[in-house]
């Protein structure tokens, strides 16, 4: 259960990037974060995942209150999620398998077991075969599954991505948000920040729609 | 526990790796930190070497109380109740008979020892200290002198402590030299350390969003730290005991020509392992503060 209350966000400059936004997504829920730029879409998926801390409100996440969650206990928040960034932030110097591998690493899985898991997150998005390749050998649509075989690897229980699809063409961009209904419909809990609203019609999920830092729907 | 173990075996791996990785880099922080390690640890092995030469020159030292001409029976037996009560050592009375005795026995001096109206010579008392340090030896000579019927105190090692001062001296440059280079290693390691953490910011970057704690993001830089600086301690030691095993033979035939048994004394298995440590330690410590530093800089 993720719960914001009269959350808002001003940065030292002035510019107040959240006003004053509730809402509440059960476990297991797909959302969809849309708005137009600037309305605050990035804003809340960094504090949903502790890179921003909230001017006021709380938001609580998994139980945690972001707002005032020490320093320490951040990594360990941040393994309850699964992280995808539109410029999907991969490790070109190493092959897809160890981009998969690493957040295993850290939680201090290795050996076979965390090969085996690492190749199954990679079967489950289309990119067993890849395994051994380098990132740069990628396809956009391709590179942006790998980032989601990343995200998933450590079983996490939200899946949190922002602008997912949004430098890829329909065909990839349907396959990537076909892989995330595909956890969803098994338990996970799905929040995609994104502007590309014609996909709502096809998964009717939660929607949270930003307008100028201000909560509208 | 387990996951404990297997964290820092990665860590362990990832370093070695990185130090693999550029082979001419790593030879030459080596050799930087290894000659910069070299010159104080052949600077203590060779005072040390002094100072066995030092001990093995001086022998048993001696400290010789003659009491004044006045000096009695009761005198004597009071002050070898003092020295049973202190225990100093070994001492033995030597009367002012038996002394001008051995003088006599002395060639050329029975002529003269004839020709003494009276005896001139004094009581006194030969003592060798268990303690044979300058500054015991010290001690002892300040006491003798307070007791009472002690004429004068004779304490012949004043070339001991003249030596004694001049390794003391020595092994303080020494010692700065050390802090000097030891300083110098942590500032190799430094800026071994920022240029990886820069090249590495990306990696570090997506590590901090996917959940991985500060020690994770810290430990391979430190074990690279503790890597190279062990192993430059580790070539500091090998040349040494290359220079001492050069300087070996022609030390040994300079002593033989003083009729001396002296064998220089190379670095030992406690010498190598000392240094390998020390350079792993200060390894470490120059990559604890680099990636604290690097890490505030690149946010």
């Amino acid at each position: 259960m993720i719960v914001a209350s009269g959350l808002t966000k001003r940065y030292p400059s002035g510019y107040e990037a959240l006003r004053e936004v509730s809402f509440q997504i059960p476990d297991g829920r797909m959302v969809f974060i849309t708005g137009h730029s600037g309305a605050g879409k990035t804003t809340l998926v960094k504090l949903l995942c502790a890179i921003e801390r909230p001017t006021a409100g709380s938001l609580v996440v998994k139980g945690q209150n972001i707002a005032s969650l020490g320093k320490s206990a951040i990594p360990y928040l941040r393994r309850n999620f699964g992280m995808v960034f539109q410029d999907q932030k991969l490790l070109f110097d190493r092959s897809v398998l160890d981009n998969v591998l690493l957040p295993l690493h850290i939680v201090g899985l290795t050996g076979k077991e965390a090969q085996r898991r690492a190749q199954a997150a990679l079967d489950k998005v289309g990119l067993l075969s890849r395994e051994k390749a380098e990132p740069i050998a990628l396809s956009g649509g391709e590179q942006q599954k790998l980032a989601i075989a990343r995200a998933v690897v450590n079983r996490p229980t939200i899946l949190l991505a922002d602008e997912p699809t949004g430098n890829l063409d329909m065909q990839s961009a349907s396959d990537i948000l076909q892989i995330f209904h595909a956890f969803n419909q098994v338990g996970v809990t799905v929040v995609i920040a994104t502007h590309d609203t014609h996909w709502i019609e096809t998964y009717k999920p939660q929607v949270l729609n930003l307008n100028r830092g201000r909560l509208t729907a | 526990m387990k996951a404990w173990f297997a964290q820092h075996g990665n860590a362990l791996r990832n370093a070695w790796r990185r130090l693999i990785a550029a082979p001419l880099n790593t030879l030459l922080s080596l050799l930087v930190i290894g000659i910069g390690l070299t010159l104080p640890a052949a600077g203590y092995i060779l005072l040390d070497n002094l100072r066995i030469i030092g001990q093995g020159l001086s022998g048993s030292q001696q400290i010789s109380v003659f009491l004044t001409l006045d000096a009695g029976r009761k005198d004597v037996a009071e002050l070898e109740s003092r020295l049973k009560d202190s225990k100093p050592g070994d001492w033995r009375f030597v009367s002012r008979d038996e002394a001008l005795r051995r003088l006599q026995n002395i060639e050329g001096m029975a002529d003269i020892v004839a020709g003494l109206s009276r005896n001139p010579l004094p009581d006194a008392f030969v003592i060798e200290p268990k303690d044979s340090s300058p500054e015991a030896l010290e001690r002892w000579r300040q006491t003798f002198a307070g007791w009472p019927k002690v004429a004068h105190v004779q304490l012949d090692s004043a070339w001991v402590r003249r030596f004694d001062a001049f390794l003391r001296l020595a092994k303080l440059a020494v010692t700065l030299l050390a802090g000097i280079f030891a300083a110098g290693l942590v500032a190799v390691t430094f800026n071994t350390i920022r240029l990886q953490v820069l090249a590495n910011a990306d990696e570090i970057e997506v590590a901090r969003l996917i959940g991985a704690t500060d020690g994770f993001i810290h430990r391979p830089f430190y074990y690279f730290g503790a890597l190279q600086g062990g192993l430059g301690g580790l070539l500091a030691a090998l040349l040494v005991k290359l220079g001492m095993g050069l300087l070996a033979g022609p030390a040994s035939e300079l002593s033989a020509l003083y009729g001396g048994l002296f064998q220089l004394q190379g670095p030992n298995a406690l010498h190598v392992l000392g240094l390998t440590l020390l350079g792993g330690l200060l390894g470490w410590l120059g990559a604890q503060i680099s990636v604290t530093l690097s890490l505030r800089q690149i946010g």
